[in-house]
This record gives structure tokens, C-alpha cells and sequence, in this order.
């Protein structure tokens, strides 16, 4: 009848959604069936390897503890900022979020530097660095829910003859309950999965699922049993998720949703003590690390300019691998990420954006296995070839591209591109003149996140960066590794330049980001 | 000018439009009036070619519009809350189409000023869509589907959600502005008062049809069955089987009586039109409409006088599939 060609459309969407599934099947799908075809068949079957029980123990009660401890933390912090109005609150929130977005192996070098002799490594050292790592989680979701709670609420409640404590009680965490669960399921995954925190300061016998595949598969050849007990990981997070979506589904939405211009409000009283406690505390907790890495930099910065026994380059050629390595890393998984955005936006949200975003949950670390025994036979023998490196972190960056453009796509009125239509835009004008500058923004902001994601990426560089095209986490868990205060020193003067490059990569997209949706 | 014929619209297992016949003269304005769901956005989405018919045709000026796409049918189109570019200001929206079509932007940036100026937004070239009010947003939207000059502009309820003044006083501009430049004009309402206002035709459509084409006078004066007149807001309506007799409030008079048959039981004023309603004895109840002051106050008895001249005889509904010879009076 009349309109523009349909199946000519459904061909372009097709092309279109093709590029990022083909990327797909050959750098996740296939690696991930390598690995389950070399866990079931090769000599053995599926039979755990011993001690595998009290791995999955350790590896779950450290993640539980570590989530309880994130929320005890988090939540003052979060009333704070989801609550009042205050001078430097906005510099607090972007504060926050610098853990979150530092490297795992920054983060553990840094308390390897903080903590005394003799805790350094163990479980309390990986207990604070995974509290330091996701207090933004904690803080950012709660914080934001918090500050859509229409005060009305608790204010009818007291009209009612409820108290303070009855107040918080019955009418404020039930509002807060999904924003609650959502961030406690958000903290167990990352703390199940942590990979880098957990290898550098677990110290020896201190192994989770996601280091003892490393272990088994780089330092002792059993590949067999890396690939089983990846398998069982596998079951573990598909578990988790399961989990913490039912805990969603039962908490419900938030009931009452107010902008937060009308509810933050100026500390009085006793909560200007409180308030400031808080700050103070967060400070400190969120500084400290920090500056004792960059004391222990010092004097270690012309070593980067020397040949060590440690690596094959020089150190500081390892910040240039990284940059470039993460630069098309990024490209890559705007590409990818932007192409499958464009798909899942052309549907509501469900399901198949959990396909997607799947690499996310599937941990780094088999990513990185599974490229190891997926490209080493001809003519897929690519474990010498250098763009591995880009290929592996983009895949884990390209989830959050996926995250930040689909949603900013699918929030563009349809109508727009009807008027465009009448106005006399061709199909591909529209896109360009309306869809594209509405999601430009969230572009930027994606690709800040996804160079930031890939310059810190550990858990799959480490198993497929060469000896002499080092990228920095690897280079700085190189010098870990070797005693002495010299490696120690390279390791933090090299962590203070990854956490300058990536701070300052996120601030530029958080910035850009500002005003229209938040990153996170 | 524009003429559908036979469209047909399937949607979720119902027709959204079951067979749509509409004409539009040139120069004029039809207003498609009619209950949410009738039907009334998809044919305009139709005749936009936003959406695809399943049977019948779409012609303008006498040339088809089958697989013509919609940015090549120069025909515009309003939405109800405007679809504005929000990363663009006022002029940049208004210069859209004109930038599709090509124009130079000086001769664009002149035609800008001017359509600015029709709709009397003169001088507000770059201010920003999101510092805009709500009439100014119509009158930003307006402009922008004027500028290309389309042969047709369509209008989706684009004033509802504005405050009653507000809605009154762009109804009247809006009526002004499209005799002003002969502007055809298909506009898609619920509102009665509006499309009585705004249209040199009405088209009432229910549930995927066109029920009656009429000028509002004639709509007013001759309903194409019981349900067009109660949904115009006629409703001294007395169902006899297959046959109706609709009577016009203004044809009804209370006269203060004490042994009269019926009681005053509400009296309401809209402007200058009192609208009264009493009860028979019997039960049935009867409305009165009258300009200047009005005696009566509810509990008043009266006997009530009918002028033989405001009643007529209707169906009581048009047969579903074969359109009613009534119905036709204004098609073709």
C-alpha cells in the first residue's frame, strides 16, 4: 500500500543488528563454548577439583560480608547527600564516584600502601578495599532514591502521631527498600566477581572462584580444572542475578516520586553535627587511601624511565600501550555497544537486554580464559596477535556502553522523528538531524566510561597482553609480585598515573553527563 | 483536494478504521470529530502515511499518495503536545522543513520572521523550546508545520491539556490565521464546542467510521441518527423504536405554571445560554436552553411548549456496513 518500503527496513534493521551479534558469537559465545567444551569432555568429565567447596564458601561469605559492610557505610553517606542541601554537595557525589571508577588494581595497591604491617594482606585488607571500591554504589543509588522520597509522606505520618523512629521505620525504608536491594544486589556481584582486589591482597590461600581459575589456568596448566570451575562460576553469578531480580520484583517500585529540588533542604540543629560527622568520616575514608599511594610514589618517578628487571619496556611504555590498547578498546565498543542500542531500543525494555548485557555477569577473568583456549588453533591461532587486547576489554566495556545509549534512545519521543518525517526528512535525515543530537551527549558519556572501563581492565588483559606490550594494571601486578620497596614504589608511581588517566577520563564524561540522566 | 476513499486499518485483532470516505475541499477546514478511540488519530496518521492502510486510498490533488513516504507528501502535521526539537531553538524548529526542502537560509531565515510574526511570535527567533510557555509552544509548532507551505495540515487535538482561556482564544486565532491564508486543514478533536468552531465541515466519526459529514449548522439542525445527536449534546431524545425524534433545547420554553406537568429540577449558565432541565410527572426528563435571564429556579413548575419546527425525526442508528442515505449529505 503506501509508506516507505518495509522489507527495504527490515533489511537495514537486520544489517544493523548484525555487526554486534557477529562480534558477539565469535569473541564471547565461542570462547565461553571453548570453555564448556574443554570442562565436559577432556579426560576427568565434570569432576570438581578438591577444595572446591570451601572455595565456594569463601568466595560467597566474603562478598556478603563486604556487601554489609558497603551498606553500613554507605548509607550515612547517602542520607547526607539524598537529604540536604549543602556547600560542596555536588563535589561530594563526584567524590564518591572515584573509587568506583579506579582500577581494582589501583585500589589494591593503594592499601597495600595504607595498611599496617602484618594486615596488609588477608581478608580485612580485601574486606576495606571492597567497601572503598562500591560505597559509590551504595551511596549513588540510595542517595538519588532518597532524594525522590516526597517528604509530604513522612509528614502526613507525623501528622498521624507516628515518631521519628516510627517514621523511618514504616514510611522512608519501605521507600528506600528497592533502591536498598537493587545496591546490595549490585555490591554482592562486584565483590562475588572481584577478581584484581581479591588476587594482589588475599595473600596466599586466600582464593575465590574468580582467582583460583587464574591460578589454575596461568600458573598451574590445569586447564581442565580452570574451565570447570569456570563453568561453576558461571552457575553462581546466573544464580545471583536470579536472585537479586526476584528480590527487585518483590521490593516494588518506589511509591511516591518527588523532584528533588523540592525535597533537599538545609541541615538544622543536631543534623549539622551529623552532617558534618558524616562528611568528615567520608573524607577520610574516601582520601586517605589515596594519598598514601601517591607518598609512596614519591621518589619512584624517574624509575620509570629505567630498564627493570620486572618487564620487557620501560615502565612508563606501559602508559602508552594502555592508552592506545584502551583508546580502540573504546572505539571498538562504541561500535559494537552504539549498534546494539540502536537494536534493543526499537523494543521496549525486557529480556533481551539482559542477553546483552550478559559479558557483564560472565566475569572478566573466563573472558580472558576463554580467549586463551578459543584462538589458539589455526585458523582462529591469534594468541600472539596484539588487537586481543582491545577485543577483550571492549567486550567488557560495551555492557555500559549498551547501558548509558539504549535508554537515552529509547527516550526519545517517536513523534520527533514523525514530525521530522512530515517536515520532509528522509528516514536516515531523521536519525541524523534528531535522534543523533539527543543521543550525542549519551555517546560522549559512553565512551568516557568505556576508555576509563578499558584502560583499568585486568581480569582479560592479564591473560592475553604480551610480555612486551604490558598495559598498566599488568605491568603494576608485575611489580607487585617482586619483593622489595623499589617494585613496590614503580607499582604505586605507576598507580597514581592509571588513577590520573582514568579520574580524569570519567570526570570529563560525568561533566558531559551533567544535566541530562546521570552515568550511573 | 484531498480525498480518502475506503480506508481500512486493522490494529490488535479491531478495525481502527473500517472504511473511512472523507473529503477536503481546498481552502477549507474539516473538523473529525469524535469519542477517544473512534478512530480519528489513525486516520490522520493515515493520511500523513504514519501508518500503513490495509485497503482503500489516500489522493491528493488527484495524484495517489500510495507508497508515497511521509516526508515526500507535503503534508503537515501538529501534534497535541507539539513534538518540538528540544535540542533546538525557535528558529532552528521553524526552519526545519524549510531546511528539507532545501531553501537558502537567508530566503529561510526571511520566511522564519514572517511565519513568526502570522502566529505572533515575532522577534522570539532564539529562545529556547524548554523557556517557552504553553501558547507559546503551540504557536512555535504551528509555525514550524506551516513554513513548508504543505498542501494539507493536519492538527491532532493541539490544544488540549491548555487552560480554558487559553483554549478558547487559540481556537479563535487558529480559525482566523487558516481563512486568512487559505490554509486546507484536516483537525482531529473530541471537543464539540472546538470542532463547531474550527470547522467549515464536521466529519463525526464512531468506532472506525465516519458516522456524518455536515457544516456544524446543518449537524445541529439534522443529526444523521440518535447517537451523532447525543454526542453533539443534543438530548431531548426520544427513542421510539427504529425512529428518533430529536428536539432542540432552543426550541423548548418553561412557562411558570402551577398546574403544569413538570418540575425545574437544574439550571446552569454558560456565558450568555441559560440551560435548564425539568422532570415530567412521568419520568422523562426534557432540557431547555434560552439566552437573557433566566425566572426559573429549580422546584419551579412548569408546563413545557415544544416548537414543531425544532424537532426531527432520525434513525435511531444507521445500519453499520451500508451508510445511511442521510449520512451522505456532505460526502462526495
Amino acid at each position: 500500500m503506501d509508506t516507505n518500503s518495509p522489507a527495504l527496513r527490515r533489511g537495514w534493521h537486520v544489517a544493523v543488528a548484525l555487526v554486534p551479534a557477529a562480534f558477539l558469537a565469535l569473541f564471547f559465545a565461542f570462547p565461553l563454548a571453548s570453555i564448556l567444551e574443554r570442562g565436559l569432555t577432556s579426560a576427568g568429565g565434570l569432576s570438581l577439583p578438591a577444595g572446591t567447596g570451601a572455595l565456594l564458601w569463601f568466595t560467597a561469605w566474603q562478598a556478603a560480608a563486604s556487601t554489609l559492610l558497603t551498606l553500613a557505610a554507605g548509607l550515612p553517606l547517602a542520607w547526607a547527600i539524598g537529604r540536604f542541601r549543602f556547600r560542596g554537595r555536588s563535589l561530594a557525589r563526584a567524590l564518591v564516584l572515584v573509587p568506583f571508577v579506579l582500577p581494582t588494581v589501583v585500589v589494591a595497591t593503594a592499601f597495600l600502601a595504607l595498611l599496617p604491617a602484618g594486615y596488609e594482606r588477608g581478608i580485612w585488607a580485601i574486606l576495606a578495599a571492597h567497601v572503598f571500591f562500591n560505597i559509590a554504589v551504595v551511596t549513588r543509588v540510595v542517595g538519588g532514591a532518597w532524594s525522590t522520597i516526597d517528604p509530604a509522606s513522612s509528614e502526613a505520618a507525623a501528622v498521624l502521631g507516628a515518631g521519628p523512629w516510627r517514621r523511618a521505620r514504616e514510611v522512608t525504608l519501605p521507600q528506600l527498600a528497592p533502591a536498598l536491594s537493587a545496591s546490595a544486589a549490585l555490591t554482592f556481584l562486584f565483590t562475588f566477581t572481584s577478581f584484581g582486589v581479591i588476587l594482589i591482597l588475599g595473600g596466599p590461600g586466600r582464593a575465590t572462584l574468580e582467582t583460583e581459575i587464574y591460578n589454575r589456568a596461568a600458573r598451574q596448566f590445569d586447564l581442565h580444572a580452570a574451565a570447570v570451575l569456570s563453568l561453576l562460576q558461571l552457575v553462581a553469578v546466573a544464580v545471583v542475578l536470579a536472585v537479586a531480580s526476584l528480590l527487585e520484583a518483590r521490593a516494588g517500585p518506589a511509591s511516591t516520586l518527588a523532584d528533588e529540588g523540592s525535597v533537599l533542604r538545609r541541615p538544622i540543629g543536631r543534623e549539622r553535627i551529623a552532617l558534618a560527622a558524616v562528611l568528615t568520616a567520608a573524607a577520610l575514608v574516601l582520601v586517605l587511601p589515596l594519598a598514601v599511594l601517591v607518598r609512596r610514589s614519591l621518589g619512584n618517578w624517574g624509575a620509570l624511565f629505567r630498564e627493570t628487571p620486572a618487564l620487557l619496556v620501560e615502565p612508563w611504555q606501559a602508559a602508552v600501550y594502555s592508552v592506545a590498547f584502551a583508546s580502540l578498546a573504546a572505539l571498538i565498543a562504541l561500535v559494537v555497544g552504539g549498534l546494539a542500542a540502536v537494536t534493543l531500543a526499537r523494543r521496549p525494555a525486557g529480556a533481551v537486554d539482559g542477553f546483552v548485557l550478559l559479558p557483564l555477569g560472565a566475569s572478566a577473568v573466563m573472558l580472558g580464559f576463554g580467549f586463551l583456549i578459543a584462538f589458539d588453533t589455526a585458523p582462529l591461532d591469534f594468541r600472539s596477535s596484539w588487537w586481543l587486547v582491545p577485543v577483550a576489554q571492549s567486550l567488557v566495556a560495551a555492557p555500559f556502553v549498551v547501558r548509558i545509549v539504549a535508554p537515552a534512545l529509547r527516550s526519545i519521543d517517536p513523534r520527533l522523528r514523525e514530525v521530522a518525517a512530515t517536515l520532509g526528512a528522509a528516514p536516515a535525515r531523521a536519525w541524523r538531524e534528531v535522534d543523533l543530537p539527543l543521543v550525542g551527549r549519551a555517546f560522549a558519556v559512553a565512551a568516557g566510561f568505556a576508555f576509563a572501563i578499558a584502560l583499568g581492565e585486568f581480569g582479560a588483559t592479564v591473560f592475553v597482553a604480551r610480555a612486551e606490550q604490558p598495559t598498566l594494571p599488568v605491568a603494576i601486578f608485575r611489580f607487585l609480585g617482586r619483593p622489595g620497596a623499589e617494585n613496590q614504589g614503580l607499582a604505586a608511581a605507576l598507580a597514581v598515573v592509571l588513577a590520573g588517566i582514568v579520574v580524569c577520563a570519567a570526570l570529563a564524561a560525568e561533566r558531559v553527563a551533567e544535566g541530562r540522566g546521570r552515568a550511573l | 483536494m484531498l480525498s480518502v476513499r475506503g480506508a481500512r486499518v486493522a490494529m490488535g485483532g479491531h478495525e481502527a478504521l473500517a472504511g473511512v470516505d472523507l473529503d477536503v475541499e481546498r481552502g477549507t477546514t474539516v473538523a473529525v470529530l469524535g469519542p477517544s478511540g473512534s478512530g480519528k488519530s489513525t486516520l490522520l496518521r493515515a493520511i500523513a502515511g504514519l501508518q500503513r492502510l490495509d485497503d482503500g486510498s489516500v489522493t491528493l490533488g488527484g495524484r495517489s499518495l500510495a507508497g508515497v513516504p511521509p516526508h515526500r507528501r507535503e503534508i503537515g502535521l501538529m501534534f497535541q503536545d507539539d513534538a518540538l526539537f528540544p535540542h533546538r531553538d525557535v528558529a532552528a524548529n521553524v526552519s526545519f522543513g524549510l531546511r528539507m526542502q532545501g531553501v537558502a537560509p537567508p530566503a529561510a531565515a526571511a520566511r522564519v520572521a514572517e511565519l513568526l510574526d502570522l502566529v505572533g511570535l515575532g522577534g522570539r527567533e532564539h529562545r529556547r523550546v524548554a523557556s517557552l510557555s504553553g501558547g507559546e509552544r503551540k504557536r512555535v509548532a504551528l509555525a514550524r508545520a506551516l513554513a513548508p507551505s504543505p498542501q494539507v495540515l493536519l492538527l491532532d487535538e493541539p490544544l488540549g491539556a491548555l487552560d480554558r482561556a487559553l483554549h478558547d482564544r487559540l481556537v479563535t486565532e487558529l480559525r482566523g490565521l487558516f481563512d486568512e491564508i487559505r490554509q486546507t486543514a484536516v483537525y482531529v478533536t473530541h471537543d464539540v464546542a472546538e470542532a463547531f468552531a474550527v470547522g467549515t465541515q464536521v466529519a463525526v466519526m464512531r468506532e472506525g467510521m465516519i458516522a456524518q459529514v455536515a457544516t456544524p449548522e446543518r449537524l445541529w439542525a439534522a443529526p444523521a441518527d440518535a447517537w451523532v445527536a447525543r454526542f453533539i449534546g443534543l438530548t431531548n431524545i426520544d427513542e421510539r423504536g427504529g425512529t428518533s425524534f430529536v428536539t432542540r433545547p432552543e426550541g423548548v420554553v418553561f412557562r411558570s405554571d402551577a398546574s403544569g406537568d413538570a418540575l425545574v429540577i437544574s439550571s446552569h449558565r454558560d456565558g450568555p445560554v441559560v440551560t435548564l432541565c425539568a422532570r415530567y410527572d412521568d419520568g422523562r426528563e426534557i432540557v431547555s436552553a434560552h439566552t437573557g435571564l433566566a425566572p426559573l429556579t429549580p422546584g419551579a413548575r412548569v408546563s413545557v411548549e415544544i416548537d414543531p419546527a425544532a424537532v426531527v425525526e432520525v434513525p435511531t442508528t444507521i445500519a453499520r456496513e451500508a451508510p445511511h442515505p442521510s449520512a451522505g449529505d456532505a460526502v462526495g
